[in-house]
Formats: structure tokens, C-alpha cells, sequence
């Protein structure tokens, strides 16, 4: 086909591999606790990598998994440990007691991370806000700092824009440049994307080109963004993705329990990750029942939008 | 405690939705007294409907099935910015007799904890025009000044929020735990206005780890009716957030 656009398809492990070196910063989780990139942070940990500077509003425990495999310096986010369990084992250990390694915490809220990408977003060094005015979090987190409004005197917080290196963002479907749709609650995914130096998308599914442009609205990430299209599908277990698969709660249940001690951490890290070559592996693990108990057994299909003209 | 929290969202408010008991207080008072709130949840969902099932986190894709809105964080959390929101709902480790938050280093026989830190709750209690804390009533929980403030209510008391810049119609309205009401009054302290059926005020103030004021007028929190109970049992069947 000529013109056709340049194909940025390739696999999880060569994503990682030519797109997230050690010591880089990295998005994840920007679309909360749905679609969280886990097959992308589990190949990090396969690789090796070192030195990595997490950045997310929350991560359920993907943050918590990637510090206890010892990947982690530094962690940018508002909440870290296990949305439906409490806290993360493997964040306290490196907190408290430098285990693994000890780590550097950059506290942030959940409005003043999405401030900080939709600055980098927008191309300005920062964006004002009342949030977190009067909270200890200022004390800790230099890329919080008030000043006086220039227009009315109000005391507000500059929160500083925040270009990670790396945006790995899971999405439902892609075509192969990289255009991409996704649905359902986006957290800070779309400033995420612009903010960052490269997006990898992470699909559930690859559609032709057309099929994207029927919808246009639903294109959030254009695929000039995009370095690398990866098709992972169940990419995001046990996170859900909405009209694909549900979210697997006894897994984040299991893990809590088996991350309590460090030699249980040690033995789930080395069950689920470091043995498991691939997501297809991965998913071969988790077995045909439990998968076909997240799978979507009601669809709930749209009503289509007419660009008819 | 669950249907005591219901009972702060007035029919037609804006609510933000914090995690876990949050999340059953607010489909709980949509499906009884307070039809027409709407529900905001700061991943970018927005709900005018109450989810029939048990959600264990606001993400789950229950909670997105026939939402009215689904967007970004910045659309639905730029409300609370606006003040447009009249209640926020939040958990904690720790609250202090102001109000105050923290969720980010708690204690443990001497020693620090980190726990999971902020997530929305420092905005929810920033910019919420009333913010609602839910936790058990324990010593360890309800202190007299907490060790690091993650949320702030009223600091040190008197004008500290205006000072600090907050938004005027802004701040901590109520502390609800397993025994009984605390709300706030003159100075920005919090007093003991309601118990619990079954508790008596000797045992409160012996778990609150500060001298607590009692009103005057003190009363006994209405008991859940059988109607609001049928609907926490028919949310939570199995007792995943609501223990007692």
C-alpha cells in the first residue's frame, strides 16, 4: 500500500529492550486502577533493569512488584500498595528498611500529579493550584511550591511539569502507527502520553487504520506519539480492561498474603515473573477457568456516532 | 457507621467517592434518601446511577457500565477546584482533634510505617466544601495531633485554613467512627455530637486520644433501618468493607 503509514509493531520484549534502558522514567498506571500495564512492568524485571524512576497517580501493585524485584530508585506518585488490600509490602520494605534497596519517595496528590503531566502536556514549566495548600507533602516535595497569583494575591502551589521519559500506555485497540482507542475512565493517560518523550501502547487489540477513523473521538493517542506498538492482549491482568476482561480481585488478594514476607515475596517474583517467558506463558499459568471467568461475559456495546456528511 | 455516612449526602449533591466504605455510603444513600446525587470518582468517572455490586476498587468495570460520564481525572477532579463539590468522603490511618489527615507515615508499636500516602484524598480535603472521615474508633486512630498531615482539615485550629490559602467554603464536617458523630465547631475543633446505640460516652472519650468535648446536646445516632441494612447486605453480601 503506498503512503501507508511506517508499522511500529513489535513484541513486549524488544518494547523493553530498545525503549526503557535502565535509570529511565516511566508512566504507568495512568489510567488508575484499570488497564495497568503489568506484562510491560514484568518484562522490566525480567531485563534487569536498574535505577528506574517510577511516575504514576497510583499503581496498584505493579509499583509495589517492580521495587520488591529491586528495578526501583525512585518512586513519583500519590499512592503506592494494593487498591482492594491495604498496603504494599515490598514499598514498606524499601522504605523502611532499604529493602532491597532503598528508595526515594516523591509524595504527590492525585490532582497535582495530573497538574504536573497536563503542564508537561500543555508545554508550560508549571500550573497553579489551591490543592495541597496546608498539607505536609510540601515539606518533602520540591516540585511542589507555593507562591502568590500574580493577577489577585492568592496563595497557590506551582506544581512543576513532569516529563517522564517513557509513557507505557495499555489501551483497547491500536492500528500499527500507533493511532489508538481507548475507553472508559482515562485517569491521566492523555496528558500522560503528551507528556512523556515516547509512548509505548500497549493493545488489546490491532485494527486496520479504518476502523480508527470511524471514530475519530475515540482516538486519544495519535500515533506520531507513539515510538512502539505492542499487541499484548491480557496485557493488563489482573487489572481490568473494560469490555475485554474483568479485574481479577482474589489475584490482588493472593498477592497481599504472599507478599507479607520477603522470602514469599521472593517465591511469587519468581512464580509469576522471572519463570515466565512471555504473557502467553503467563496466561497459560493462570489457567483456562480463571481466564474464562474475567473474560466479559455481557458486552455492552456503544450506540455508533454518525460522521456521515 | 456506613449508614451514619449516607445520612451526610444531601439528595442532589455533588459527591466525591473515595475508596472502600466511601464507595458503599454513597450507593447506600443514592438507593434511599438522596436519589439524585451524583457521584464523582477522581480515575474520571462521573455516576448518576448507584452501582448494584460490591466494588472493590472505583476502577472495577461495574462502576463504568452505564456511567454518565467517563473522561479524564483533570475533567472530574477540576470540579472540586471550582467548589462545586458538596461532600467528599474520605478514610484514614490517623485524624487529630482538627481534623487533620495522615495517610502516609502511621505508627506501629514505636515504629514508622510508610503507608500508601495521599491518592486523592489531600485534594478531596483541600477543595471539597464538606469533607466527611470515616474510620474505626480507635486511640492509635483518633489522635491528638497527627504525625504528618497528608490531608489537611483545620491544622492547629482558628483561621489556619484561610491562612494557608484554602478556599473559605472549604473544610472537615464530620468524623464518623464505629462509636459514634464528631463534628466540628467553634475554633476548628472537633466535639463528640452523636453515640452510637449501645455506646456510652466514658467508652468514647477513653478510645479518642485527646480530651474530646461532648455537646451539650449530645445524641443518639439513629439506628440503620431495616431498609438501609437490606441494602448494605445486598451490597456487601459477604462483608468485604462492612465487618460489623
Amino acid at each position: 500500500m503506498t503512503g501507508a503509514a511506517p508499522s511500529k509493531l513489535i513484541s513486549m520484549r524488544q518494547a523493553i529492550a530498545e525503549h526503557v534502558p535502565s535509570a529511565s522514567s516511566i508512566l504507568m498506571g495512568a489510567e488508575l486502577e484499570q488497564m495497568i500495564p503489568f506484562s510491560a512492568g514484568h518484562e522490566m524485571i525480567r531485563q534487569g533493569r536498574r535505577d528506574l524512576t517510577l511516575v504514576g497517580p497510583i499503581s496498584d501493585i505493579l509499583f509495589d512488584q517492580m521495587i520488591g524485584a529491586g528495578c526501583v530508585a525512585r518512586v513519583m506518585a500519590a499512592w503506592v500498595g494494593n487498591a482492594s488490600s491495604g498496603v504494599g509490602y515490598c514499598f514498606r520494605r524499601a522504605v523502611e528498611k532499604a529493602i532491597p534497596n532503598a528508595i526515594e519517595t516523591v509524595d504527590y496528590t492525585n490532582f497535582t500529579m495530573a497538574m504536573a503531566l497536563h503542564a508537561a502536556a500543555l508545554g508550560v514549566p508549571f500550573l497553579p493550584t489551591y490543592a495541597a495548600l496546608g498539607s505536609d507533602l510540601l515539606k518533602s516535595n520540591v516540585n511542589l511550591r507555593e507562591f502568590t497569583s500574580p493577577v489577585n494575591e492568592d496563595r497557590l502551589i506551582a506544581v512543576r511539569a513532569l516529563h517522564p521519559d517513557v509513557a507505557i500506555v495499555p489501551v483497547q485497540r491500536a492500528d500499527t502507527f500507533g493511532n489508538s482507542h481507548l475507553w472508559g475512565n482515562l485517569g491521566v493517560a492523555i496528558d500522560g502520553a503528551r507528556a512523556s518523550r515516547k509512548v509505548i501502547v500497549v493493545a488489546e487489540e490491532i485494527v486496520p487504520p479504518d476502523v480508527i477513523a470511524s471514530d475519530p473521538n475515540r482516538t486519544l493517542i495519535p500515533g506520531f506519539l507513539v515510538a512502539a506498538v505492542v499487541h499484548e492482549p491480557w496485557g493488563a491482568h489482573p487489572a481490568p480492561v473494560q469490555g475485554y476482561y474483568g479485574r481479577d480481585h482474589a489475584f490482588f488478594a493472593e498477592y497481599h498474603e504472599q507478599s507479607r514476607k520477603l522470602e514469599d515475596f521472593e517465591r511469587w517474583l519468581d512464580h509469576w515473573v522471572l519463570k515466565v517467558p512471555s504473557r502467553a506463558d503467563y496466561l497459560k499459568q493462570l489457567g483456562d477457568n480463571r481466564v474464562g471467568a474475567l473474560k466479559v461475559h455481557e458486552h455492552a456495546l456503544s450506540a455508533p456516532a454518525d460522521f456521515g456528511f | 457507621m456506613v449508614a451514619a455516612a449516607a445520612r451526610e449526602i444531601r439528595d442532589g449533591e455533588l459527591v466525591f467517592v473515595g475508596m472502600r466504605l466511601p464507595m458503599i455510603a454513597f450507593a447506600l444513600a443514592k438507593r434511599t434518601h438522596a436519589p439524585r446525587a451524583t457521584g464523582l470518582f477522581e480515575n474520571g468517572i462521573i455516576r448518576d446511577t448507584p452501582v448494584a455490586t460490591l466494588l472493590y476498587t472505583m476502577g472495577d468495570p461495574p462502576n463504568l457500565f452505564k456511567a454518565t460520564f467517563c473522561g479524564d481525572m483533570i475533567s472530574v477532579m477540576s470540579l472540586l477546584q471550582q467548589g462545586r463539590v458538596n461532600v467528599g468522603f474520605l478514610g484514614a490511618a490517623e485524624v487529630d482533634r482538627f481534623g487533620n489527615l495522615n495517610t502516609t507515615w502511621g505508627r506501629r508499636n514505636g515504629q514508622a510505617v510508610r503507608l500508601p500516602g495521599s491518592g486523592g484524598a489531600c485534594d478531596i480535603a483541600c477543595l471539597s466544601q464538606r469533607t466527611v472521615v470515616i474510620l474505626a474508633h480507635d486511640p492509635q486512630r483518633l489522635v491528638a495531633r497527627v504525625g504528618h498531615i497528608t490531608s489537611p482539615g483545620n491544622g492547629d485550629g482558628g483561621p489556619w485554613r484561610l491562612a494557608q490559602g484554602l478556599p473559605a467554603r472549604s473544610g472537615p464536617s464530620a468524623i464518623i467512627t464505629t462509636m459514634g458523630v464528631l463534628r466540628f465547631g467553634e475554633g476548628g475543633e472537633a466535639f463528640l455530637a452523636s453515640i452510637h446505640a449501645g455506646i456510652s460516652v466514658d467508652e468514647v472519650l477513653s478510645k479518642t486520644g485527646w480530651p474530646l468535648r461532648v455537646a451539650e446536646d449530645l445524641e443518639v445516632t439513629p439506628e440503620p433501618s431495616e431498609g438501609e441494612l437490606s441494602v448494605i447486605r445486598e451490597i456487601d453480601p459477604n462483608h468485604f468493607w462492612t465487618k460489623t
